[in-house]
């Protein structure tokens, strides 16, 4: 026997992206490139009332006057925005209404994607919104969620059939000033997912997203927008893949989550949209504001997000915290690899008395990537007996590749609480040694070993999404260690 | 069983063993002894295949197979187990889940279905029961705040679970205090049959009262020096390993 001096940790190969394949379907898109003309086709295509495409307007001009962020903790990449096509919808004309003249092309691709759009082969208990580029293909369990009250459709059709709520709440928690890409986003968002969740009404299935960038050269902007009255209950799962090219993509969306008196959100993200190759070649930029305002007394707003994918990774799913006794919640796994970025964390903003916060967040680097956690624990002057815990374990895989923490405390009320507990890692050579001498072989170790890491926030993910999110940590990781 | 033949194995280009000669037959126990520095754990490594030696000469034939063309996974797959001297832990990872996926990964290897998991489940009482487990010990993570002795009795319950054909215990007795000493090789001894083989490596004496050995071997400098039968390791508990040392000096 002659052993190579290197770790045995070396010695996996890549595999590829699972999702990487396009579907070759005709196109409609905006000419390539921004201007007041691209917001005014897009409302058009959309079919808008003029107010919707006044408020478009107005976030344009804004953005046009704004600054592109430079505090992240990554070299910025130049984003041409006059080479980006922000509109792109499959041409045949679709029925929202009839799942029958869905495209076969396109049922396929969410097939080939473990994504049913069929209702009968459903899991029960899930509804899909499926949003391909531009725009919402299908929406399933429609009627079943009427039968309760609850709204489930597209953004677009939303703005036509309940004008009145969209209207009041559309950039309630995220200002179309709230910073550049949110603003971007106000002016050229295509589709994305509303619901709406009546008084009292404990939503009877998981409802979820499916997002996929399919044409080359454009923008998906999607815009999610999550109300849930008195006494509600909604869990909400989005899921995004891409295919792989050679050019980088711009993901900018915004998700906006309004929860009243007693009302509970959960809102549990799989992101895989593509990395890019190992070296950095191609890949999603992953700019995204998500933000919730728990608006009533005793009101809980929960994000998990498992964070696989995109070259760059750069969000933080915040919460506002105005009623008083109310709840935030953040889980977090991000998984880097190769030579991807991952800059996320939260905003926890304490603004009503007896709130509490709790963030965990888990961090595993690999290759030569970096991840860094980030986040705000903000209490306001009268947020009496605030309370926040939390906790950022990062996980290194091999030796090139870096984690950072970046903690931000503001605390203006001394009643609150704050904990903070902070941990770094290495998947050591022992440990797969101790696996491999029980015959456990490397990719199944490091799988077991990252799921046990990651394992608190696991644990917060809806059943049917959890075995799924275990796999898609050990794919992410393969061929990870060098 | 297994047949070691003139094994030389080096670390960063130090020689450590120089020509180990071994021949265990199914159901004996053999016990190595030796001072410190001797190459004992070093042994127990390279058997098992850490990358981190290098094997220079020499052949080990495992159950008809050579041993030193397998993978240390396929090692353990074909029924090799060690039983660590430090076991490592492995935070959020259940002892039930650990033991499961090892299980399902050698039948795997032997080309069977894996387990259901209400089968397994039920094995795994079965076990604990036979080996006097705690019952907390399904859920904890593995290894992660256990004590010195609930480490080591782990590492005989996954030897339990796992039913190897060949199980070397390196050192095994190390930092345990004589209520844990005499638990852990109760376990052992139960799993004492006429198939199973055993090295049970030690520095001292005392282990070997209670997993009394058909052999015991004395390594020094990377060789086997000395050979014989239980009361070698009594006889080296009086005299210390000075008289042996002497005796190889001399004889070169």
């Amino acid at each position: 026997m002659s052993q190579p001096e290197v770790g045995i940790i070396d010695q996996v190969v890549t595999q590829e992206y699972k999702y990487g394949f396009t579907t070759d379907i005709e196109m409609e898109t905006a000419p390539m490139g921004l201007s007041e003309d691209t917001v005014r086709f897009i409302s058009a295509k959309k079919n808008e009332p003029e107010w919707m495409l006044a408020w478009r307007l107005k976030a344009y001009k804004n953005w046009l006057t704004m600054e592109e962020p430079n505090w992240q903790n990554f070299p910025y990449p130049k984003i041409n925005y006059q080479e980006i096509i922000f509109y792109a919808a499959p041409k045949q004309k679709i029925q929202l209404d009839s799942l029958d003249q869905v495209d076969p092309e396109l049922l396929k691709t969410f097939e080939k994607l473990g994504i049913s759009l069929q209702e009968q082969k459903r899991l029960t208990g899930v509804a899909v919104d499926a949003v391909f580029d531009s725009v919402s293909i299908a929406t399933t369990f429609k009627e079943q969620l009427k039968e309760k009250g609850v709204i489930f459709c597209s953004i677009s059709e939303a703005m036509h059939e309940h004008p009145e709520l969209v209207k009041k709440y559309i950039g309630s928690v995220v200002p179309p000033t709230d910073n550049y890409f949110a603003a971007l986003n106000s002016a050229v968002f295509s589709d994305g997912s509303f619901v709406y969740i009546p008084k009292g009404v404990r939503c009877p299935m998981e409802l979820s997203t499916y997002f996929r960038i399919n044409a080359e050269n454009t923008g998906q902007f999607e815009r999610t927008l999550i109300i849930a009255d008195d006494d509600s209950y909604v869990s909400y799962l989005e899921g995004c893949t891409a295919p792989m090219r050679d050019e980088h993509q711009l993901h900018a969306a915004v998700v906006e989550l309004v929860a009243h008196n007693n009302a509970e959100i959960k809102y549990s993200t799989v992101q895989n949209w593509y990395p890019g190759d190992k070296d950095g070649k191609g890949g999603i930029y992953n700019f995204v504001t998500k933000r919730g305002i728990c608006e009533g007394t005793n009101a809980k707003i929960s994000w998990t997000q498992v964070e696989t994918g995109s070259a760059i990774t750069w969000k933080y799913p915040s919460c506002i915290l105005k009623g008083d006794n109310s709840t935030g919640e953040f889980f977090s796994v991000a998984v880097t690899n190769n030579a991807q970025i991952a800059d996320t964390g939260t905003k926890m903003i304490h603004i009503g008395k007896n709130t509490k916060s709790r963030i965990v967040s888990k961090g595993i680097s690999a290759g030569k990537s970096h991840n860094s956690y980030r986040g705000l624990v903000k209490i306001n002057k009268k947020a009496e007996g605030a309370r926040n815990y939390t906790q950022c374990d990062s996980m290194l895989i091999g030796d090139k590749c870096g984690a950072h923490t970046f903690p931000y405390i503001e605390v203006n009320n001394n009643t609150a609480t704050l904990e903070h507990e902070a941990s770094t890692s290495k998947i050591g050579e022992d440990q797969i040694f101790y696996c491999a001498q029980r015959g456990i072989g490397l990719e199944e170790a490091i799988s077991l070993i990252v799921n046990g890491f990651c394992k608190e926030v696991l644990n917060q993910l809806p059943m049917e999404f959890a075995v799924e999110a275990q796999k898609l940590l050990a794919v992410s990781l393969e061929g990870s260690v060098g | 069983m297994i047949s070691i033949k003139n094994l030389h194995a080096s670390i960063e280009g130090k020689s450590i063993l120089n020509g180990i000669n071994l021949d265990i037959k199914p159901g004996e126990v053999h016990a190595i002894m030796g001072p410190n520095g001797a190459g004992k754990s070093t042994l127990s490594s390279v058997l098992a295949g850490r990358a981190d030696y290098t094997v220079t000469a020499g052949e080990v034939n495992f159950m008809g197979k050579d041993l030193l063309e397998l993978s240390p996974e396929d090692r353990a797959r074909e029924g090799m187990f060690l039983a660590f001297q430090y076991p490592v832990e492995i935070p959020g990872v259940s002892s039930t889940n650990f033991l499961k996926t090892a299980i399902n990964e050698k039948r795997k290897y032997h080309g069977q279905e894996p387990m259901e998991a209400t089968d397994f489940l039920k094995f795994m009482r079965s076990k604990m029961e036979e080996m006097e487990m705690d019952k907390s010990l399904t859920s904890r993570s593995l290894n992660e705040g256990f004590s010195g002795g609930e480490k080591k009795r782990n590492e005989v319950f996954q030897m339990a679970m796992l039913e190897p054909k060949f199980c070397i215990m390196d050192e095994t007795d190390s930092g345990l205090d004589i209520d844990a000493l005499r638990l852990v090789s109760a376990g052992v001894n139960k799993l004492r049959n006429s198939e199973r083989s055993f090295l049970v490596i030690t520095h001292y004496q005392r282990l070997l009262d209670y997993i009394v050995p058909d052999f015991v071997h004395v390594l020094y400098k990377g060789r086997i020096v000395k050979s014989g039968d239980a009361s070698l390791a009594k006889e080296l508990e009086v005299k210390g390993y000075d008289w042996i040392k002497q005796e190889v000096e001399a004889a070169v």
